[in-house]
Formats: C-alpha cells, structure tokens, sequence
C-alpha cells in the first residue's frame, strides 16, 4: 500500500540560489527524501509542478518588490509549515544592503534604464510578512542541517540546529581559537552555530553567516575587534555582509555609522 | 639496579625519558601529551618526545595566548593550553545508543564502553585535581558515567611539576598546585639548571613503579632534590594570578545582587567559551536524530554550558534569560554551590577561562571587584 507522502514545495524570493542548491546538493539523501516527500513544485529541479496546498513550503529569498510581497502571503496561505532557509529569507540577505542607503542610486549605477526597475526601498526577512513556522539559517545553508529540518519535520519531533554561538561548536570540534590564539577577529561569539565553525577550522575567524546567536552581545565583540585593531569603518562594515538587517547586526553596524 | 620504590626519587635523562615513552606505548597505552599544533601547545596524540614542544614556551593573558621560543630545550616549559584532558576522558560528542527499526522490532543498541587505555603525558598538579573533581562528579555517586569511567579506570598518569607559572595561572591560591602531591602513576621535575638536562622522577603506583624500573636511571643527590623543590617554590611564589579563596562560598552568596554582575553582563558574550575550556565543567546536553525514513534513531550527548538559553529552558522559557544570571550561575557555581554540592572548589585556578575568554574576562578580577579591595576592577574596561 502506498503512504500517503506529505507535499513539498521550495519557492524562490530574492536570492541567488544557492540555499535551494543545497536542497539537490543533497546527493546521498536526495532520492531518500524525494521517496519521503513528492516534491510537488521545485522550479529549480523541474517544470512540473502539482497544485498546493503543501504540507511543507521552503522559501528561498528575500521580500524586495511590491509583487514578492503579495506573492508570500499567497505561498503562506498555501502552506500548512512554512520553513525559511537562508539568510536572504531569514534576515533581507546580502541585498539588504539596500537599507543603508538609496535604493535609486543603487539602480542607476547598475542599470542603463533605472526607471524600467520597479523595487522597493528595502529588503526584509519573509518573517517580516508572514508568520514563519521555522528558521534554517545560513548563507547558504547547511546540507546536513537541512536534512536535519526535513527529518524532524517528517518524524514531527524538534529540530537539532541549537541557537548557541558558533564558539560551542568550534570548541567541540577541538579547534584552536583564532581570536585568543591568533589575534585573528572572529564574529563567532555573537553569530548562531549551524555551520559547524567552518572558518575557524580553516584559521579564519567567523563572518557571520548565520547571523546573530540567541543572545549577542555585540557591543561587548566590537570593543574587542577594535583593541585587536579593526577601525571604526571596519566595525560597521563586519557586521554588514549577508545579515546586515538581523537585528543585532544591524544595530551594532549603525553605531559605527555617523 | 632496581627502581626507585614510591617516595624515593631517581634521576632520569632525556634518553631516559625517551625510553620509558617507548616502554609506554610497548606496554599498550596511546600516548597523548603536549604537541605544537596551530601556534599552541595542545595535547594530542605523541609517539616520541621529538613530538615535545622543545624549547617553547607561552605567553597568556586575559583573552591572549601567543607562544615564544625558550632559550633552552625545555620539554615541559611552559604552562597549560587550550584544552584540558578533558577531552579526552570526557569527551565533547559521544553517541550513546542507536535504535533501529525492523519491521514490527525496534532495537536499541547502547554504545560500547571505549577500551582505550590513555597514557596522558605531561599532567599538572591542576589538572591531576581536576580530573580528581571530574571523577567525584562523574563516577563517586548514584549515578556512574560508564564511558567516562572505562577510560579514566585504564588511563595512566606522567605528571610533571611545573618550572614555570603562566600568566594566568592561580594554581597556588586553589591549593591545587604547582607541586604535583597525589594521583599519578610517574611523575616529573625537569631539570635544567644543574648544567645537564635531567628530570627527577618518582613513582606513584605499581604501574608506574613497574615502567620505570628497566628505564636507565641513577639515584638523585640531596642536591638534586633540592633543586626540584627550589624550581616548585620558585613556580609558586610566581603565579600569573592570585585569588582569595578560603571565604568565597559566603563571599558570592551573601553577593547575589551586586552591581558588579550587571557590569560583567555588559562584557560577557554569553559564548561559553570559559565552560568548555574548564577542566572541570561536565555539563552535556543530549540531541535525538532520526534518519529521513524514521528507521533509524541516535542519541548523542554533546558539551553543552549554563551560558546557553536551552540549558535552563523549562517549559515555556529559559530560567537564566539575562547575560546576568547566567555569568553568576557559572560563577557561583565554579566557585561557591560546588562546595555545598561536592564538597570542594569547582576551580583548580588553571587560568583557562581568563585565556581563551575571547573579551578577557577574568574570574579573579571578578572575585576582587566583588570583594570590593580592588577598586580599579569596578571600573568598566
Ligand atoms: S575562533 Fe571564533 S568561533 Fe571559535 S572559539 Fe574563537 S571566537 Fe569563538
Ligand atoms: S574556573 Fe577557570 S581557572 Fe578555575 S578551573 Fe575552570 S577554567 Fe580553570
Ligand atoms: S559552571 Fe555551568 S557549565 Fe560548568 S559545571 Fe556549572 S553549570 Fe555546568
Ligand atoms: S565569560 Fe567570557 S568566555 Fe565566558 S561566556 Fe562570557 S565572554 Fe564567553
């Protein structure tokens, strides 16, 4: 007898795919989760497409037109659990950058025609508009973890993506602390673990990615990083790459910005 | 000539110590101790005392650890590093059982006890009591902790004494230290002073008696034993920190609301840093992962710290919401509720929660400021 498979559908905002690309770079479970869940809609993957409603919705990206912002209250309301993966859809995205300053000037730089650009004047996490039933975070996202979410969402049991600092698992890990041991700035402190502190594993001190862990305390990092010699610009600028509009990156990046 | 019984001391060379690392691992012990590994003297696993940082030493201070070259050929000439054998014995990912699903059957499998027997080189007096304290949380009451058990049950201790103090170092005011007084097998003074490069050693078990006795050695001179106890004194009397440590239990408890807590709130980063570095924090959270298909589940327990919102989560919230509250739970549990809860000091004054805080906080600095003897430390840094 055939199991009924709950219904998957992955939509894309403003981002740039990557997040989406983990979900098919999940080579080894790739096939396994397709016998779990019918992909219904994945435009990434395939055309075909099956009518909602979906038991579950992955949403890629950011809100940053007047029309994605109608859009996510359609994919809400077609959604039973509504999961956003990655930083652009958990936080605005490198492309919130775009808060800090004026969206038109941005476009008349890039674009011959600015005036065919119709945008908004900034880019907001989808949990912004819609309720968000869970937050995988990340830029991109991790394959392990995002196997992780669909497993816990399939078995209906909490997911394992802990809300701590990168620092617990740089230490369970076993690594070496680059900021103590090397003098080397590292955001690790105030950034949520997910990653499995890729970067400090590699002698580099963490960027980010996963925006802030569930208690930062940035100002605290930030007088630190500028005794370790980061300048002033310096300090609002780390805090500006793919989460610069979570809430405590941004606040901390507009101190150091007069 | 026979080897020295316990209590009497003999006198071994580099050579000598060599040999007895070889008669080690002969005997079937995995050798771990301190290694240059990334700019830091870590403990991993060694094979020859070629694998020794000789001729390193370190540099520590709150949030700073550098190293620097000796001007001699030390082996053991330099302080603690980043992690403690802790890791080791206590390990910070463990799976401690894997059910599978077969049809109607579910199985269970537990995890096998590790048999691994660990030769730790190179321990100090600090981290000897720490793992002294980790066995009365772990494997002296109701409750026993078989992995932790099975491996602490084989492992071998080769204390050293220390030459030196680091820069963050409180051993002596924790009375845990510098001199190496019980719970090894062998242990060490390196000498260096008397023109040849040898090391006092003393046995401390019939393990340690029974690997010493082929090892080349003489016996040591009154004068030699003296030097050793001068290079303790002279560690002793040059500790990197000092802490008061004989009222701190009524000291912190009577200090609940001090307005120091709220100004260290403003520095702490609530990254936990300083409880997985401590070598006696024991505290782990366990994790449940299910496969996609749900024909596979595991249980894993992993370091976790009281710095963490989930580790006081009941139901509806965590307990410990403040950076506050959580920095006096560590503090307090470190330093006072560990007395009331085993019946000594959560601190053996390693220093390792100054070093690798990653804003310097120091514990001993708090410890003054709450005293309030020290008003410089109630100025914010
Ligand atoms: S390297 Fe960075 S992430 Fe790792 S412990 Fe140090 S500060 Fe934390
Ligand atoms: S509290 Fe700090 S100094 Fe004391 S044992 Fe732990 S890490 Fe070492
Ligand atoms: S200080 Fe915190 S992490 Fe360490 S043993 Fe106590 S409760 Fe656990
Ligand atoms: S005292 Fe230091 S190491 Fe400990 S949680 Fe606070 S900032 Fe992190």
């Amino acid at each position: 007898m055939e199991r009924v498979r709950p219904k998957l559908a992955v939509w894309k905002f403003a981002s740039c795919d990557g997040c989406q690309l983990s979900l098919l770079d999940c080579e080894d479970e790739l096939l396994e989760i397709a016998g779990e869940i019918e992909i219904a809609h994945f435009l990434e993957a395939t055309r075909a497409s099956v009518e909602g409603p979906y038991d579950l919705s992955l949403v890629e990206g950011s809100v940053t037109t007047a029309h994605d912002a109608e859009r996510i209250r359609d994919v809400r309301r077609q959604s039973r659990f509504l999961m956003t993966i990655g930083a652009c859809a958990t936080a605005g995205g490198i492309q919130a950058l775009r808060n800090f300053a004026d969206v038109r000037e941005y476009t008349a730089i890039v674009y011959a025609r600015p005036d065919y650009i119709q945008t908004l004047a900034t880019s907001t996490a989808i949990a912004d508009h819609v309720k968000v039933d869970f937050e995988l975070r990340g830029c991109p996202i991790n394959t392990r973890q995002l196997v992780e979410v669909i497993s816990a969402f399939l078995a209906g049991r909490k997911p394992q993506t802990p809300p701590h600092s990168v620092c617990i698992e740089c230490k369970i890990a076993g690594n070496l602390c680059v900021m103590v041991g090397h003098g080397t700035p590292c955001l690790g402190p105030v950034t949520h673990a997910g990653c499995g502190a890729l970067c400090p594993s590699y002698n580099r001190g963490c960027y980010g990615c996963y925006g802030p862990m569930e208690t930062p305390n940035a100002p605290s990092l930030s007088a630190w990083l500028s005794k370790l010699g980061m300048d002033y610009d310096a300090l609002k600028r780390v805090y500006r790459t793919f989460n610069a509009n979570a809430d405590a990156f941004r606040k901390e990046s507009e101190r150091h910005d007069q | 000539m026979a080897a020295q019984v316990d209590g009497a001391m003999a006198i071994v060379t580099v050579e000598g110590l060599e040999a007895l690392l070889q008669a080690i691992q002969a005997r079937g012990y995995r050798a771990v101790g301190p290694t240059l590994e990334n700019q830091a003297i870590v403990y991993d696993d060694i094979e020859s005392i070629n694998d020794l940082p000789r001729g390193w030493t370190d540099e520590q201070d709150g949030g700073r650890y550098r190293l620097m070259r000796r001007s001699d050929d030390a082996l053991f000439g330099y302080s603690v590093g980043p992690q403690s054998w802790k890791k080791f014995l206590h390990a910070p990912k463990l799976r401690l059982w894997t059910a599978e699903r077969h049809g109607e059957n579910t199985t269970v499998t537990p995890e096998a006890s590790p048999n691994d027997r660990l030769a730790f080189i190179g321990v100090r007096a600090c981290e000897i009591r720490a793992i002294e304290i980790q066995d009365r949380v772990l494997i002296s009451d109701l409750y026993v902790d078989p992995h932790y058990q099975a491996l602490r049950a084989r492992a071998l201790i080769v204390a050293v004494n220390c030459g030196q103090a680091g820069g963050v170092c409180f051993c002596a005011s924790m009375q845990a230290g510098p001199r190496v007084k019980q719970g090894f097998d062998i242990a060490l003074t390196e000498l260096l002073d008397g023109g040849e490069h040898v090391f006092l050693v003393e046995a401390g078990s019939e393990e340690g008696h029974a690997l010493l006795a082929p090892i080349p050695h003489r016996a040591a001179s009154d004068d030699e034993i003296e030097a050793a106890a001068a290079v303790i004194e002279r560690t002793a009397s040059s500790m990197g920190r000092e802490m008061r440590s004989d009222d701190l239990n009524e000291l912190l408890m009577s200090n609940l609301e001090h307005p120091r807590w709220d100004e260290v709130a403003t520095r702490c980063l609530t990254c936990a840093n300083c409880t997985l570095v401590c070598p006696t924090c024991f505290c782990t959270s366990v994790e449940d992962v299910s496969d996609l298909a749900g024909e596979r589940a595991e249980r894993w327990r992993r370091w976790d710290s009281c710095f963490t919102m989930d580790f006081s989560y009941i139901h509806g919230g965590s307990v410990r919401a403040s950076a506050k509250s959580r920095y006096r739970q560590w503090m307090t549990h470190k330093l006072a509720t560990w007395i009331d809860q085993f019946g000594s000091s959560g601190c053996v004054g390693c220093g390792r929660c100054i070093a690798w805080c990653p804003v310097g906080i120091d514990i001993t600095e708090e410890v003054r400021a709450i005293r309030g003897c020290d008003a410089a430390a109630e100025e914010p840094q």
